[in-house]
C-alpha cells in the first residue's frame, strides 16, 4: 500500500515513456511528502522533451489509472451485492405497482377478480391485454426471486458473518445504505441501528421528534418479533453484533459462529425480562425503564 | 471585474450566460463553439457570475478537489493549462474519465482529498488555484491540508457546504467555524452566499 516514492521523486521516476502499466501503477499506489515542479523535473530527467509531452503522458496514464481503478471498485463483490439488492427492490416495487393496475383493470370486467401477484398468475391463462400485463408481473416477480438468490450467494461470500446474523437480504441492504463493506465496517453501531431511518433521525436531531429506535434492521425477526417496549434494546443489541460481524468480515474474513450464539442469548435475555414483567401485576412501564445492564 | 481569458459572457438561447469553449458534456446548450456554463449547477460558475474576484486569469494550473462527474471541472479545463481533478467516489469517476478523454488539459485522479500525500507525486506545486467542492466533513481541514500545492499568490476557491459539516447546526455558525479554521492557514479575501446554491458559502482565500 504505502509504496512511498523516495522524497523528491515524481510518479514518472524510473519509468520508460510508453510503459503505461508502470505509469498507471505509480499513479495509483505511489505517494510523496510534498509536491514539486514535476513537469520541469520530467524534462530535466529526460522522461519528456517538453511540458506538452509530459502533460500528454501524465493525462494518458491518469485516465487509464482512474478508469481502471473505478471500474475495479464497482466490480467488487460488495458493489455487486448492492446493485443486485437494489434491482431486486425495484423489481418487487414495479411488480406490485403493476399488479395493482392489473387488479383494478380486471375488476372492471369481472366482479370476482382478486389482487396481487398471485392473482396475476391466475390471469395469465386468458388471451388479452390484461393477461399480457399480468404475465409481465409474473415475470418481474420471478426475476426478483432470481435476484434474491443472487444477492444471497454474493453476500454470503463477501460478508459471511454479517449474512449469518442479519440474513442475506438485510445484510445486502445494510451494505447498500452504508455504501459498501468497508464503510459499514467503519460505521458505529449506533449509526447501524438507525441506517435507513435517516428522515426520522434528522427530525429528532432538529428537536422535533423522538429518536428512532431502529432503521432497516426492523425487518429482522429479533427486532420485529420483540415486544414494542423492548425493541429499542433488541435493536441496540442486534446493531452491536452486526457491526462486529461487518468488521470481522472486512478486516479478518473468517467465520465466527460464536457471534450468532451470543446474539441469540442476548435477545433471549431481553425477551425474558418482558416475560418476567408480564408475570407481575402492574407491568407497563417498569420493564421499559430498566436498563440493559440490569438484565445482563 | 473582468472574466478570465477563455471565459466569456455570451448570448445563448436568448439569454446572457457565461460560456467556455469545448465539447459539450452535460447537455448544456452550445453556440458557435461556446458552451453555456450552467451557474445553477456549478458553484464556481455562480462565483464568477456573482462577480467575485477569483484571481483566475486563463491558462491557469489548477487542483480541483471534489470534481464529481466533471460538470464544473470540464469548464475549468476549457480555459486552464492543466486541471488535476481529484474525486474519491468510483461511480462519478466513470463520467469524469469520459470528460477527460475529450479534454487534453484534464488529469483525473481517483484519490481522497483528505490525503494529499497520495497524489503529491503527481500534482505539481506552485499552482494558481485550488477549486474545492468536497461534500464531506472537515472541509476546512481539506483546504488546509492541500495548501502545499498553492503558489504564494495562488487562490483557494472553495464552496463550503453547511449540511456536510452538521445538518442540525445553524449554517452561519458552521461557516464561522470553517472560516476560523481556514484563517490559521489562509487569508480570507472574500466570502459570499450564492444564488442557486442555498446552504453554501463561497470563499476566496490566499495562503498566509
Amino acid at each position: 500500500m504505502s509504496d512511498r516514492t523516495p522524497a523528491g521523486t515524481g510518479w514518472f521516476a524510473g519509468l520508460e515513456r510508453g510503459d503505461l502499466d508502470g505509469a498507471r501503477d505509480a499513479i495509483e499506489t505511489g505517494s510523496a511528502d510534498s509536491p514539486a515542479d514535476w513537469p520541469a523535473r520530467a524534462v530535466e530527467t529526460g522522461f519528456a522533451d517538453t511540458d506538452e509531452e509530459y502533460y500528454a503522458a501524465l493525462r494518458e496514464a491518469a485516465i487509464a489509472a482512474a478508469g481502471e481503478a473505478a471500474a475495479e471498485r464497482e466490480r467488487a463483490d460488495d458493489r455487486q451485492a448492492i446493485h443486485a439488492v437494489r434491482a431486486m427492490d425495484d423489481a418487487d416495487r414495479v411488480a406490485n405497482e403493476l399488479a395493482e393496475r392489473v387488479a383494478e383493470w380486471a375488476a372492471s370486467r369481472e366482479a370476482e377478480a382478486g389482487t396481487g401477484v398471485e392473482h396475476c398468475r391466475e390471469l395469465v391463462e386468458a388471451d388479452d391485454r390484461v393477461a399480457a400485463l399480468a404475465e409481465r408481473v409474473v415475470d418481474l416477480d420471478r426475476e426478483a426471486r432470481e435476484l434474491e438468490t443472487s444477492v444471497e450467494r454474493t453476500v454470503r461470500s463477501v460478508a459471511p458473518n454479517l449474512a449469518a446474523l442479519a440474513g442475506p437480504t438485510l445484510a445486502a441492504r445494510l451494505l447498500a445504505l452504508a455504501g459498501g463493506l468497508e464503510s459499514l465496517a467503519r460505521t458505529s453501531s449506533s449509526t447501524v441501528q438507525v441506517l435507513g431511518a435517516e428522515d426520522a433521525l434528522f427530525a429528532h436531531l432538529r428537536g422535533s421528534a423522538p429518536s428512532p429506535k431502529h432503521g432497516v434492521i426492523y425487518t429482522h425477526e429479533y427486532v420485529r418479533g420483540t415486544h414494542p417496549d423492548d425493541r429499542g434494546s433488541a435493536a441496540r443489541a442486534l446493531a452491536g453484533k452486526l457491526t462486529i460481524a461487518a468488521r470481522i468480515d472486512h478486516y479478518a474474513g473468517d467465520r465466527r459462529p460464536d457471534l450468532a450464539r451470543e446474539l441469540d442469548e442476548r435477545i433471549a435475555r431481553i425477551r425474558a425480562r418482558r416475560d418476567d414483567a408480564d408475570g407481575d401485576h402492574d407491568t407497563d412501564s417498569t420493564a421499559d425503564e430498566r436498563g440493559d445492564d440490569d438484565a445482563a | 471585474m473582468t472574466l478570465p481569458e477563455g471565459i466569456a459572457s455570451r448570448e445563448i438561447d436568448g439569454e446572457e450566460r457565461l460560456a467556455t469553449r469545448g465539447t459539450a458534456v452535460y447537455g448544456e446548450p452550445v453556440d458557435g463553439g461556446w458552451r453555456a456554463w450552467d451557474v445553477r449547477r456549478s458553484k464556481l460558475g455562480a462565483m464568477l457570475d456573482a462577480g467575485m474576484d477569483t484571481g483566475l486569469a486563463g491558462d491557469d494550473h489548477v487542483l480541483y478537489l471534489g470534481a464529481a462527474s466533471g460538470t464544473t471541472a470540464s469548464h475549468v479545463a476549457d480555459f486552464a493549462r492543466v486541471v488535476y481533478a481529484v474525486e474519491f467516489a468510483s461511480r462519478p469517476m466513470g463520467d469524469l474519465v469520459e470528460v477527460a478523454e475529450s479534454r487534453a488539459t484534464l488529469v483525473p485522479l481517483l484519490k481522497n482529498a483528505h490525503n494529499p500525500e497520495t497524489y503529491a507525486h503527481v500534482v505539481e506545486g506552485d499552482l494558481d488555484a485550488i477549486v474545492q467542492d468536497v461534500a464531506t466533513r472537515g472541509q476546512a481541514r481539506v483546504a488546509c491540508a492541500n495548501r502545499e500545492f498553492l503558489a504564494e499568490d495562488g487562490r483557494l476557491l472553495a464552496a463550503i457546504k453547511a449540511r456536510s459539516e452538521d445538518v442540525t447546526a445553524d449554517p452561519e455558525s458552521v461557516f464561522d467555524a470553517a472560516l476560523d479554521e481556514l484563517r490559521g492557514t489562509y487569508e480570507v479575501l472574500d466570502t459570499r452566499r450564492l444564488a442557486h446554491h442555498a446552504d453554501h458559502l463561497a470563499v476566496v482565500a490566499r495562503p498566509r
